[in-house]
Formats: C-alpha cells, sequence, structure tokens
C-alpha cells in the first residue's frame, strides 16, 4: 500500500472517534500493541531531542528502505508511534522525506490533542525525516549498483 | 463567577468568595471550569495582588534607595514597609534580617556560596534529606565540590518521614550545617524543623530551612523554630513570581561576606579597596525586584485578612477529604503518608504512565504536575521515576477533589 492509502485507512479508522475520549482511548489500545524496543536503544543518542514526553528512536536501512522502532515513556505517543510505524516504515528514504503526513489533520489529531502533544508528535516525525535523509545516498548507490 | 457550587458547607471560610478574588480560577479550559491542582509549582495572585502591582507600575515606578525625588522616596517606603511585613510574618527578630532574593533557588545559593566562603573547610560536611528539592542539594554540591567537602544524607521511610534517629547519627564534628526541607512540595511531609533545629544547635551546628511549600500553609515563627536561616518563594504565597525572602540570623549574615556584589551594596568603591554596607543592603546588589517585594507584602496582608487559622482548617478537611476519597479508588497508590502532611496528593494509578495521566486530565481541565517535581533522588528511593501530583490550596474545593475522583475513574477505564 502508498503512504496515501495507509493513511487513508486510518483516516477510516478514526471515523466513528467523534469525542477526544475515544481517540485517545484507540491510541492508548494502539501504544499498547507497540512492540518495545530493545533496551539498547533507549540511550541518550536515540531520544527525540526537546520531546517533552521521553521518546527514543532507532532507525536501520535494509535493501534501500528505512525501518523504524519507537518508544516512550507516554502509551499516548506510542499509540501514534504506531501509527507512524504503519505509514512510514519500510519505505525508501525519498518517500519518507516527501511525505505529507495529513493524517494528523484528518483524524482530527491535531485539534483533540494540546498543542504540546502535537508538538511533541511533529518533533517525532521531524526525526523519522532527519533519519532517512542519509539513507537517501545509500539508496542511490544502491540502485547505480543494481543498474550496473 | 467560576460556577463551582459548593455543596458541602464549610462555616466561618466563604471559599466561594476567596475564589472570585483570584481571576484565574474563573475561566473554563477546553469547555470546563478550570480545577487548578498545581499550587505547589505556583500559586494563583489575588486581584488585590495584581492591582497592586498594575498600580505600582502605572502610578508610582521608582528605583528604590538611589533617589530623593517624591516617586523614588514613595516606592523606598512601600519596599521597606514590605520588609517590615515580612519580618511581622516571620516574626524575625529585626527587619535588617529579611534579605529580599529572587526566590527560594537564590536565597539557597546565597547561603551555599556565602556561608561556604565563611566556614567551610576541606572534608566538612553538611546534612541534607532525601526528599530534598534540587534546589536544595546542587548548590550544596557546588559548594562541597568548590571546597572539597561532602554531603550527608538523612533518609527517610517509606511513608515519607525523616528518619531522625539516622540524622542524630550523621552529626559530628566536621558538620557544619543542616540543609532542611520544611514541607516537601512532592509527599507533603511537614518536617519537624523544631526538633531537627534543637538538635543541631546542641552541636552548635546552624540551620537552613527551605521553607518554599511551607510558608503558604504553616505559621512560620523563626524564633520558636529558632533556625538560622529560613527561604521561601512570592510566587509560592500568592504573590509574584521574581520575588524571595531570605531570612538569617543577624549574627551570621554580618559575619558572611557578600553573595554579589555591585550597586547599593556598598559603602565606599574605590579600587584600592571596597567596603559593604550594613544588612540588609549588604546582600541586596543591584536594583531589587521592589514592585515584587511590594506584590509580595500585598499578598501577605490579605492571607493576614482570612486568617491563617481559617486556611489550615479548611485545608486540613480538604487534605482528610481528599486522602479518604482518593484511597477509595482500586489501583491507586498514594505517596507522602507522613502523620503531619499538606494537602498534596503524590500518587500513581494502576500502571498507566504520570504523563498520560497528566494529559487526559488536563483535557478535563484538571490543572496537576507529572514528573520527578524536582526531587529526583526521593522517586530514586521508591525506585520510581516520578508520579502525579495534586497539590491543593485554600481556594479549591471538595466538589473539585470529586471531579478529579471522576476522572482518575475515567482514565482508569480508557486503559483497560
Amino acid at each position: 500500500m502508498t503512504i496515501q492509502e495507509i493513511q487513508e485507512e486510518i483516516i477510516n479508522e478514526f471515523k466513528y472517534l467523534d469525542q477526544w475520549e475515544d481517540k485517545y482511548s484507540y491510541l492508548i489500545k494502539l501504544g499498547k500493541t507497540l512492540s518495545p524496543m530493545d533496551s539498547e536503544y533507549l540511550k541518550k543518542d536515540y531520544l527525540v531531542k526537546d520531546c517533552q514526553l521521553t521518546t527514543w528512536l532507532h532507525s536501520t536501512f535494509e535493501e534501500g528502505r528505512v525501518f523504524y522502532e519507537i518508544d516512550s515513556t507516554s502509551v499516548i505517543i506510542k499509540g501514534a508511534a504506531n501509527l507512524l510505524i504503519r505509514i512510514l516504515s519500510g519505505r525508501k528514504p525519498e518517500d519518507i522525506i516527501n511525505a505529507d503526513l495529513y493524517f494528523i489533520d484528518k483524524t482530527g489529531l491535531r485539534e483533540s490533542c494540546a498543542p504540546g502533544r502535537i508538538g511533541d508528535l511533529l518533533k517525532l516525525i521531524d526525526k523519522m525525516k532527519r533519519d532517512a535523509n542519509p539513507y537517501v545516498y545509500k539508496t542511490e548507490a544502491v540502485e547505480r549498483k543494481q543498474i550496473m | 463567577m467560576s460556577g463551582i457550587k459548593n455543596t458541602h458547607k464549610i462555616s466561618a471560610f466563604d471559599v466561594i468568595k476567596i475564589r472570585n478574588d483570584f481571576p484565574v480560577l474563573n475561566q473554563k479550559i477546553n469547555g470546563k471550569p478550570l480545577i487548578y491542582f498545581d499550587n505547589a509549582a505556583t500559586t494563583q495572585k489575588p486581584r488585590v495582588v495584581i492591582d497592586t502591582i498594575n498600580k505600582l507600575h502605572s502610578e508610582h515606578n521608582s528605583n528604590v534607595h538611589r533617589g530623593i525625588h517624591y516617586l523614588s522616596e514613595q516606592m523606598t517606603k512601600m519596599y521597606e514597609s514590605a520588609r517590615k511585613k515580612v519580618q511581622d510574618y516571620l516574626n524575625a527578630r529585626y527587619s535588617h534580617e529579611i534579605i529580599f532574593t529572587a526566590g527560594t533557588t537564590a536565597s539557597i545559593n546565597a547561603v551555599a556560596y556565602s556561608f561556604g566562603e565563611a566556614y567551610i573547610k576541606e572534608n566538612d560536611e553538611i546534612i541534607v534529606s532525601e526528599m530534598e528539592h534540587h534546589s536544595n542539594i546542587v548548590p550544596w554540591q557546588m559548594m562541597c565540590k568548590r571546597k572539597g567537602a561532602n554531603l550527608r544524607v538523612i533518609p527517610i521511610n517509606d511513608k515519607g518521614e525523616l528518619l531522625l534517629d539516622e540524622y542524630k547519627k550523621l552529626i559530628n564534628s566536621i558538620t557544619k550545617l543542616v540543609a532542611i526541607v520544611h514541607v516537601s512540595n512532592s509527599l507533603g511531609t511537614i518536617n519537624p524543623v523544631k526538633e531537627i533545629v534543637t538538635i543541631a544547635h546542641e552541636n552548635n551546628i546552624p540551620v537552613l530551612i527551605d521553607g518554599a511549600q511551607a510558608i503558604q500553609h504553616e505559621k512560620i515563627d523563626v524564633q520558636d523554630i529558632d533556625c538560622d536561616f529560613y527561604a521561601f518563594s512570592g510566587h509560592k504565597i500568592y504573590g509574584p513570581t521574581g520575588i524571595g525572602v531570605l531570612y538569617g540570623k543577624e549574627r551570621w549574615l554580618n559575619e558572611m561576606p557578600p553573595y554579589q556584589g555591585g550597586g547599593d551594596m556598598i559603602d565606599r568603591v574605590s579600587f584600592e579597596h571596597t567596603t559593604y554596607d550594613d544588612l540588609p543592603a549588604k546582600f541586596e546588589a543591584g536594583t531589587p525586584n521592589y514592585i515584587g517585594a511590594i506584590g509580595l507584602g500585598t499578598a501577605l496582608d490579605y492571607l493576614a485578612g482570612i486568617g491563617l487559622d481559617n486556611i489550615q482548617n479548611y485545608e486540613k478537611k480538604l487534605l482528610e477529604y481528599g486522602t479518604a476519597k482518593l484511597m477509595t479508588l482500586n489501583g491507586l497508590r498514594l505517596y507522602g503518608t507522613a502523620e503531619n502532611k499538606t494537602c498534596i496528593f503524590s500518587f500513581l494509578l494502576d500502571n498507566i504512565p504520570p504523563y498520560d495521566a497528566g494529559i487526559i486530565l488536563d483535557k478535563m481541565s484538571i490543572a496537576v504536575r507529572t514528573g520527578h517535581h524536582c526531587t529526583q533522588p526521593l522517586w530514586d528511593h521508591y525506585k520510581l521515576e516520578g508520579s502525579i501530583r495534586a497539590s491543593l490550596a485554600f481556594y479549591n474545593t471538595l466538589e473539585e477533589i470529586d471531579s478529579l475522583y471522576e476522572a482518575l475513574k475515567k482514565i482508569q477505564k480508557m486503559f483497560k
């Protein structure tokens, strides 16, 4: 599925979650299902900087694609992380960097969450994209090799 | 109007009338009336304090101690009158024992530096406790590093009470000062400061008390307690931010070198030699926060009008009601269950991360604080990262406690 298709799927999941309590409950449910990160990465080097809620991000690059693991002291942020991983993990770096993550608005999450929480979410997205950036060159190298 | 109905009548204390004195309380957050349970972080300001500050800025502003013109003389008079109000509030012997600072942290840093310079040598010891706020740990650590001295720590029990027998064991011939919190900002524990001072003084050791969380809830009599230093912040006692007080016994303040140098704290300056002014000026370098000081004085007047006894009685009822109500919640674990405590509820709920609970409480317009509350060593004792903290004041109501209870039940359900 494309980034857009997954986002549409998510927007549909939130379709009947009118109240903020319902959205939060759903995020909590998603957060509880997110696999915990290897403790090796629960360190300062992997912290998403300036997040009020302690959140770690670990990215790897395999066969031209970026994969993410995320963990947090907040189950709610883990819920949002679950959605982001669903959308962005396993994608080509340039697709991640250029992704327009409109689901945040279309699901009503931006409206339901306090500015501080949305700020944390945006910082997480920013780090996911920045982490993908160095891999763009690796992807180009892989593709050049394939052509040759 | 706040929209809160006081269905639980408490005689001789009209909390609805009092709430109307605090404009911040009369607002809605996320469509619901604000429930402000973050008073340990900062208290709200009564209209009279806000109006005083506005009037000072708009009609009276002038620097103190430095002018012979009308505005300066008037402002100086009001500033020194505020000092007298603080002296009376603390029952200090002399007004020159009241030093205006930027707050509790600034006060403690001043003593840590100056006392350190005057008296501390290599291998000397300073005693603090396991429940201290970082502002009563880090300045001493910095001083100890500078001087080659050591910090010793009074342990607590799981109820959040100091182990006084262990405190006595820590005292020895190289103990130079005890720095202790009066009321724990995380747990609400009220420490037996008079007893702590007595034990220290039997060994000729001075005591500094961090009074940041006590000043607004307890009657403070520094002569009765006989402490050597007492520090507090204006914004914790319904006054403005940026102003605080260091009370110090005359003897110590005279002997200690100044903490900061600059204008107003001098007698005579030359490049060869500078002499310092007398107390309190010696410890008030630069332009003071004179408007803040006068605002603090106004806050103290406001509290005197209500009566500290009335405030204490009402807050005791809030504590009793809140404790009983919260303890009926299955899965709630209360931290800070000392026999003697203020109205602070520090707790965890099931395995719900405190931050998440705080986020959802905020959605329900209940303002609490989550995390370590600047007392990381204290939470190390419990092997936790922190807690959810609801800290109440005399303008909170029993109905607000009911709302917190219902909100916590809802949060439990969301996390099931």
